[in-house]
């Protein structure tokens, strides 16, 4: 499967999820929080603390954690509170 | 020694608290939980002239709407007051009529009611649908806080010597030679001359358990609160048969989109109105209604996640007019109560009239309409 | 009307849901995640063999949320990649409604816990489990209870240094000889990750706690300090540890909204059930977690229990004398691992309390009583997570009941889109 990371084509496998190929990629860190902009990665990992929001296919505030990769997705950081594109 | 005893730490409870001890009297307001947890923190926090049609409670949100911004400079309190306006839109031509028909009629009240072009509405309002008949802005439309107001009234009430009593219920009145001697909480008997029931939705119980039943009942509401955005709706937009819902006294739901956002980032998408008595189980039809109506006015919404729904119970009178005034089978016994929807914004003018009133003061609003014996509040 | 419905798809549900299918009936099992297991036996996501097969009668809706649960055991679904847009909208009626949910970690709040690199234990191993991926090079485990073994030894299956298991209190099992009896079965358990642990010469410290992480924008460092019996740090302990990453637990908080929803009583925080696993309303019955954090062997014991019932299937007494006893244990292991009222001092003014508004401390304390208005003045538990995380610490702190955030109409985010569209079974 090829996705694209912040703008990168990458290689994800089947079962993926969009937290487990950033963090193979060694990211911690792909949000900022819309006061503070402090950044944030995965925490609760099981959806539960919406921590690790991103950004698929023009839509925000998707949990990275729970959301399981598809061939073609475009994946992006999120910063802060976004629009849907 | 206690002046007055006010039932109820909402907004209207608060507002004629302040009032009162503004004028110099010794108040004690008894809730039977925390201040402003009930109908006042289940609204939008609505300051609105846009939806109120001429008559008595147009003229009571005017003389409110010029209140608001005094006091809560006068009591050092923002509670996130946001002169915002608001933008009525009509999509139907039969709706862009009703819209004309009554900002002509609000305008010869006094109220500013601006017909826009589509292209001062697109400039306004940029993600806001383009289908649309008739827009008409209410410059004067604004919103708040409503617990942070809350907290400041009663912060006043406080400091003025007044006491706010929490988790401590009142279950009835006290009287002597037919007229109001005291109040009886849970606790104990509390001696005063004047009893203000706030009670909200829940002022025919203790009129009740006072011996002077009224006719208020609750009428639920339902909004709907998406994920913080950026800014994208600018004003409170509603569309135009908000007016029509207000108004009616049918017990089927009915819903009228209000959409706007808040300092928190968050869009609240309200409202339904539904006669379910206190039944406070989600509905789903209702949901569905409101997220349909709020897409048609905004359409990038379809993307945007609903995060938690929120409601609670409107108090109204049959003839949807606030009561405000003393009940003339129990002197001493006051009602402030019935503001269905709009409680918030017609929480000062309430304070105001109440206070006008309890102390033979000129009213700064025609009290008639709102007296306690008309025969939609006081059954037969 | 469908008839067995079962939601969550971990220990608990999937013993409901084989019970019922067993006593002959028809059974829906909602997840949310794409693999049955739950987090307990979270399933390699990267390889296909599936270790829970399925018993006939039992179909799987995988994916699926429930976002709405009505009077009458209406249940809303989506059905659909997480988060969508554009998932499938259902409703179904449940004859009988299994509420197994489960729990996701409590972690208390202290300076510094909302940098990357700070995780709860469990997403740690469902990172491990599910993904292959350690959450760190060099990482620190802290809390407390037992469930920080098995995330200690997940982390080092996926390749990571393991600095120091941590464990805030020093339990004192002498003190319940009858909960310990109850749990022998579980002591080669415990064994094997004691040997894991001493095999990767990692150190196991109890009375020890992070009270502060620290880093630029990421985790660099802790500091650590020795506690007193209420978790009061104990001066002159602090020590500073440098890792890339902590994983933070201490116990559980049950997933309390869909049985909120459908009107079933709660007590002491948790769902009351009878001996049947019968709530207070007639048709739903809870198990595992939801009714009081026990473990993956009372939860599958129970949902057995509740699987059997909710099929009007009659209920060994065998097995409820399993659920008895392992609720002994499950009792006494709680009672080791308190959770000591101390941490409050390792708070600053500055420490966020709610992560997804970013309320601190400070706000917290200034606002208005009563849970409602406490929400509305400091803003904490409004964010997308609906309070899911901080709710617990922020009623600790403001003298709230502990299931004062656990009321979510609606139980996870939806799409205004997605609400709108046809419904299409």
């Amino acid at each position: 499967m090829r996705v694209e990371l912040d703008g990168e084509w990458v290689t994800a496998v089947p079962g993926q999820t969009v937290a487990g190929l950033l963090l193979a990629r060694g990211r911690v860190s792909w949000r900022t929080t819309r006061a503070g902009g402090a950044p944030r990665g995965v925490f609760c990992g099981i959806g539960v603390c919406h921590d690790c929001l991103v950004v698929v296919n023009g839509v925000p505030d998707v949990r990275a954690c729970q959301r399981l990769l598809a061939d073609g997705d475009r994946v992006r950081c999120q910063d802060g509170a976004e629009l849907p594109s | 020694m206690v002046d007055v005893t006010v039932v109820g730490a909402g907004v209207i409870g608060a507002a004629c608290a302040e009032a009162l001890s503004a004028a110099g009297l010794r108040v004690l307001v008894v809730d039977r939980a925390d201040p402003a947890c009930g109908t006042t923190a289940a609204g939008e926090g609505n300051v609105l002239l846009s939806d109120k049609p001429p008559g008595p409670e147009l003229e009571l949100a005017r003389v409110s709407r010029a209140l608001w911004p005094e006091l809560l400079a006068h009591l050092g309190a923002s509670a996130e007051w946001e002169p915002k306006g608001g933008i009525v839109v009509a999509t139907t031509d039969a709706g862009a009529a009703a819209l004309a028909a009554t900002a002509s009629g609000q305008r010869e009240s006094g109220v500013d009611a601006v017909a826009l072009t589509p292209d001062q509405v697109a400039d306004m309002e940029p993600l806001l649908t383009k289908h649309i008949t008739a827009a008409m802005h209410y410059p004067e439309d604004a919103q708040l806080q409503p617990v942070l107001a809350t907290v400041a009234l009663l912060t006043a009430v406080r400091q003025r010597g007044g006491e706010v009593r929490s988790g401590e219920a009142a279950v009835g009145v006290v009287t002597k030679g037919g007229a109001v001697a005291g109040v009886r909480t849970e606790r104990e008997t509390v001696p005063c001359r004047i009893v203000v029931n706030a009670c909200g939705p829940w002022s025919a119980a203790f009129a009740r358990a006072a011996g002077a039943p009224i006719d208020v009942l609750p009428r639920r509401g339902m909004i709907l609160v998406t994920a913080p955005l950026p800014q994208s709706v600018r004003h409170k937009v509603y569309d135009a048969d908000y007016v029509g819902a207000v108004a009616s006294g049918d017990a089927d739901l009915q819903t009228s989109t209000v959409v706007e956002s808040t300092q928190a980032g968050t869009v609240l998408i309200g409202s339904s109105r539904q006669r379910v008595g206190f039944d406070d189980t989600i509905r789903v039809d209702v949901v569905t209604e409101l997220a349909r109506k709020a897409v048609a006015l905004f359409p990038f919404l379809a993307d945007v996640p609903v995060m938690r729904a929120y409601g609670g119970f409107r108090p109204y009178s049959p003839d949807h007019l606030p009561v405000i005034g003393e009940d003339p089978r129990l002197p001493g016994l006051w009602h402030a109560t019935g503001h269905e929807g709009a409680g918030i914004g017609l929480a000062p003018a309430t304070g105001r009239l109440l206070a006008d009133l309890v102390l033979s003061r000129p009213p700064s609003v025609d009290p008639r309409p709102f007296r306690v014996d008309r025969p939609a509040v006081i059954a037969a | 009307m469908s008839s067995v419905v079962v939601v969550g798809a971990g220990p608990a549900g999937l013993a409901a849901a084989a019970a019922a299918a067993r006593a002959g009936r028809d059974v829906l099992l909602i997840d949310a995640e794409s693999r049955r297991g739950g987090q307990y036996h979270r399933q390699d996501l990267l390889d296909t063999t599936e270790r829970f097969p399925l018993p006939p009668g039992v179909e799987h809706l995988a994916e699926t949320v429930v976002w709405a649960v009505e009077p009458g055991r209406r249940l809303h679904l989506l059905t659909g990649p997480a988060d969508g847009p554009g998932r499938r909208r259902r409703t179904v009626d449940a004859a009988a409604l299994v509420i197994a949910p489960g729990a996701h970690d409590r972690v208390l709040p202290f300076p510094g816990w909302t940098l990357p690199g700070v995780y709860t234990a469990g997403a740690a191993q469902a990172m491990a489990k599910g993904q292959r991926v350690a959450v760190g090079r060099r990482v620190l485990v802290a809390g407390t209870g037992p469930f920080l073994l098995p995330v200690a030894r997940a982390v080092l299956g996926a390749g990571a240094e393991v600095a120091a298991v941590l464990e805030a209190n020093r339990p004192r099992w002498h003190t319940e000889p009858r909960g310990l009896a109850a749990g022998l079965a579980k002591a080669p358990e415990l064994l094997g990750y004691l040997r894991t642990l001493a095999k990767h010469r990692v150190p196991y410290r109890t009375r020890t706690a992070v009270i502060a992480a620290h880093g630029a924008d990421r985790l660099e460092s802790v500091t650590t300090a020795r506690l007193d019996e209420r978790w009061r740090v104990r001066p002159g302990t602090e020590r500073e540890l440098e890792v890339d990453a902590l994983c933070v637990g201490h116990g559980f908080t049950p997933r309390l909204e869909l049985a909120v929803a459908a009107g079933c009583a709660l007590s002491g925080g948790f769902v009351s059930v009878d001996p049947a696993q019968r709530t207070s309303v007639p048709g739903v019955y809870a198990a595992g977690e939801v009714t009081g954090i026990g473990g993956a062997d009372l939860a599958a014991a129970e949902g057995a229990v509740a699987g059997l019932a909710a099929a009007g299937a009659p209920v060994p007494p065998r097995l409820l004398r399993r659920v008895r006893s392992l609720r002994r244990f499950a009792a006494a292991l709680d009672r080791v691992h308190p959770v000591g009222d101390g941490w409050r001092e390792w708070l600053t003014d500055d420490t966020l309390i709610c992560r997804c508004e970013e309320v601190p401390y400070r706000a917290l304390r200034a606002a208005a009583p009563g849970a409602r208005a406490l929400r509305l003045t400091s803003r904490a538990g409004l964010g997308l997570c609906q309070g899911r995380t901080c709710g617990a610490a922020v009623a600790d702190l403001c003298g709230l009941p502990g299931d004062a955030f656990a009321r979510r109409p609606i139980a996870a985010p939806v799409r205004l889109g997605e609400l709108i569209d046809e419904e299409n079974e």
